[in-house]
């Protein structure tokens, strides 16, 4: 049985279609990433799967339960880390789960706990005193005060730097290893891309394209790409003199190679341009190549830093 | 989904905890009442920093009597003011809305030279620091006459003044005590409502088996107690700084509880039906402003003009107040079981509205 299961979902604000019709399945022990820029649906996504929202249309199923309906039961079972997790100012990381704690009527060892997230040296300073990477990281710790079978991050490491970043991934491959299902959502291409099983781009509330790295490179992506440093002017020229499909940017000049043929038809043409040339690689296309063409440079200037 | 002691007492825990580490709790619960009404004390009870008016009835008028009654007069703690012989001392004191006084009876120099006991009776109240500074005074003149004379001839006997007019600090504690009762828990769940729906905070307590009823009753049990610390806080401060009076009965604990218990729930309801935190904001203000002077807070609604009584009458406030003050000044249960039963009746509709209304996810 799959541990999440969604088909046909829709969701609309107003005139406006957040969420356009998507599917897909999450295996249970699989760690599952929706990648997409701001405003893609992602949120809006997540938290109908969480019980936070109705749908209005499609199903949605986690653990076997409607999300909506059967909130009280399923947020038994699975932990959550809304977007920028904010919690009470004064608790410190130990109170907090300690009152998690009894909330949900389990018996949780704190500072066991806090140590599992990596946050053990911060256990007694109050939440809002705490860096960014810390609040995170007391989010996840609450998230798995109930041994949640699922959990749900969304955009776990937006705005932190990059050493609390690796940190937090850190801790995701613990939920990993321990066998729980996690869904996460994220705008970093990285991330998805170190973290995920599985990965689905989603734009527009649509998802654009799913699968492991491997099967969205292939499937997605163009092949080979010859990339070389030149200037606009070799671009010109190629466009002008040859039928390769080529791109440039000012800096740098792509040719989507479609056969070994032209590979060869590039070479040649770039040494009878005459025109200043460095750097030449060749290479398969990337994640990242993929997420561009797909999703588009407009999207999110951010998408696609590393 | 049924009550959980445990779920509601750790929302408490966390909450009080919360309250205590920041600075604006602490203000909001301890300092603020209290300067509230040492503000509104000293305006409007016209400085009682000086030395306190003691009415004097001199029945005898001999020689050692008079000698007495200027010893006491000696002493700056107090403002002796004769009265008139002819007069019942009791009604006398009340009708000059004061609770001190010193009776000499008839025959006091004759019994003093001739070595009968005789007493002099000191009125006060006891619950009045003013009573206590003139009934000590008074005994330490009565030694040092014991010690020149024979000894032990002069006793000293005590007699409760209850002043049947009222001073405007009267007023003033079941006023102010109300207003703690609306205003800081107005403005804490109003401000809390819209912050935790900013943060996300409600999104993420409902995704904990912790229910609305629970965290709702968790924020009234922590008010009851705030305002039940800032009625002893200003009771303390009326008592001793400005000599109210004020009875202590189960009544108060009422209203103690019932207060809260009402303007918990309306700060939710407000909070909860406003879309915004600004809108909430205004609204909060737009239903607190008026009631907070208009509901006889820092002035007796009876003194203000017909048409603001008439406004007074469909505040929610005024009947805490009006109930406080039946039970605290006059001992009235009659009026104050109308107002119980009042408020008791808007806060479970409140309560229910707003456990209805409040709303941890969005659809
Ligand atoms: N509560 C809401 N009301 C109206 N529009 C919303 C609401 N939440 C999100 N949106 C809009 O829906 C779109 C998708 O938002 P969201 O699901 O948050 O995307 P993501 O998480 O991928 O950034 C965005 O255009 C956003 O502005
Ligand atoms: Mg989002």
């Amino acid at each position: 049985m799959s541990a999440i299961e969604v088909s046909g979902l829709k969701k609309k604000y107003g005139s406006l279609q957040a969420v356009d019709g998507i599917s897909f399945s999450v295996k249970k022990g699989e760690v599952f990433s929706l990648l997409g820029p701001n405003g893609a649906g992602k949120t809006t996504t997540i938290e109908i799967l969480e019980g936070l929202r109705d749908k209005d249309e499609g199903t949605a199923s986690v653990l076997g339960l409607d999300p909506w309906k059967s909130g009280y039961d399923l947020h038994k079972q699975i932990g959550v880390i809304p977007q920028g997790f904010k919690f009470l100012d004064y608790p410190t990381p130990k109170e907090a789960v300690n009152y998690y704690a009894t909330l949900f009527g389990t018996k949780v060892d704190a500072d066991q706990m806090l140590k599992r997230v990596i946050l053990d040296e911060a256990k007694n300073i109050w939440f809002q005193n705490l860096s960014g990477g810390q609040k995170q990281k007391l989010g996840m710790a609450l998230s798995l005060v109930n041994d949640p079978q699922v959990v749900f991050l969304d955009e776990p490491t937006t705005g932190l730097d990059p050493q609390a970043r690796r940190a937090v991934w850190e801790v995701i491959r613990k939920l990993k290893a321990e066998g729980r299902t996690v869904m996460l959502t994220t705008h970093y291409l990285e991330e998805a891309e170190v973290l995920a099983d599985r990965v689905a781009i989603m734009n527009h509330g649509k998802i654009v394209a799913m699968g492991t790295t491997d099967e969205i490179e292939s499937k997605y992506g163009s092949g080979q790409r010859m990339v070389v440093k030149a200037k606009d002017d070799l671009l010109r020229y190629l466009k002008e003199n040859t039928k390769l499909e080529v791109d440039g940017d000012g800096s740098t000049v792509t040719v989507f190679l479609r056969d070994k043929n032209d590979a060869m038809v590039a070479l040649g043409a770039i040494e009878e341009s005459g025109a200043g040339w460095d750097d030449l690689t060749v290479r398969k296309d990337r994640l990242e190549d993929v997420f561009l063409r797909l999703v588009g440079e407009t999207g999110d200037e951010e998408a696609g830093a590393r | 989904m049924a009550f959980s002691l445990g779920r509601m007492l750790a929302e408490l825990k966390i909450y009080a905890r919360g309250n205590v580490r920041s600075r604006e709790g602490f203000f909001f619960t301890l300092v603020f009442p209290i300067i509230l009404i040492l503000l509104f004390g000293a305006i409007f009870s016209g400085g009682s920093s000086g030395p306190s008016t003691v009415y004097v009835q001199n029945l005898d008028g001999g020689q050692v009597s008079t000698a007495f009654v200027s010893a006491l007069n000696s002493t700056t703690a107090v403002v002796l003011r004769p009265a008139p012989a002819g007069v019942n001392f009791s009604q006398y004191l009340s009708s000059h809305s004061s609770t001190d006084g010193i009776v000499i009876p008839q025959g006091f120099t004759t019994d003093f030279l001739s070595n009968h006991a005789v007493n002099v009776t000191v009125y006060g109240n006891p619950a009045s620091t003013t009573s206590a500074v003139v009934f000590g005074i008074t005994s330490e003149i009565v030694n040092s006459f014991n010690l020149h004379g024979s000894t032990g001839v002069i006793g000293v006997s005590q007699k409760t003044a209850v002043s049947s007019s009222y001073k405007y600090i009267d007023f003033l504690v079941p006023g102010l005590i109300g207003f703690a009762a609306l205003t800081s828990p107005m403005f804490a769940i109003t401000n809390l409502s819209s912050t935790y729906r900013r943060d996300k905070v409600f999104k993420l307590l409902s995704l904990t088996p912790l229910t609305k009823t629970e965290w709702l009753m968790s924020k009234i049990i922590w008010y009851i107690g705030t305002t039940t610390l800032s009625f002893i806080l200003m009771s303390l401060v009326g008592i001793y700084v400005f000599g109210a009076h004020i009875t202590l009965n189960w009544g108060i604990g009422v209203f103690l509880v019932l207060g809260p218990f009402f303007f918990v729930s309306l700060g939710m309801l407000v909070g909860t039906i406003s879309n915004t935190p600004e809108s909430a904001a205004v609204v909060g203000n737009l239903v607190t402003f008026p009631m907070m002077f208009l509901s006889g807070t820092f002035f007796p609604v009876q003194s203000m003009p017909m048409y603001l009584q008439a406004i007074a009458h469909v505040l929610p406030l005024y009947y805490v107040i009006d109930g406080l003050t039946q039970v605290m000044i006059y001992g009235n249960f009659g009026a104050a079981y109308f107002d119980m039963g009042l408020v008791l009746a808007i806060s479970l509709v409140t309560f229910a509205l707003a456990v209805k209304f409040f709303r941890w996810r969005e659809d």
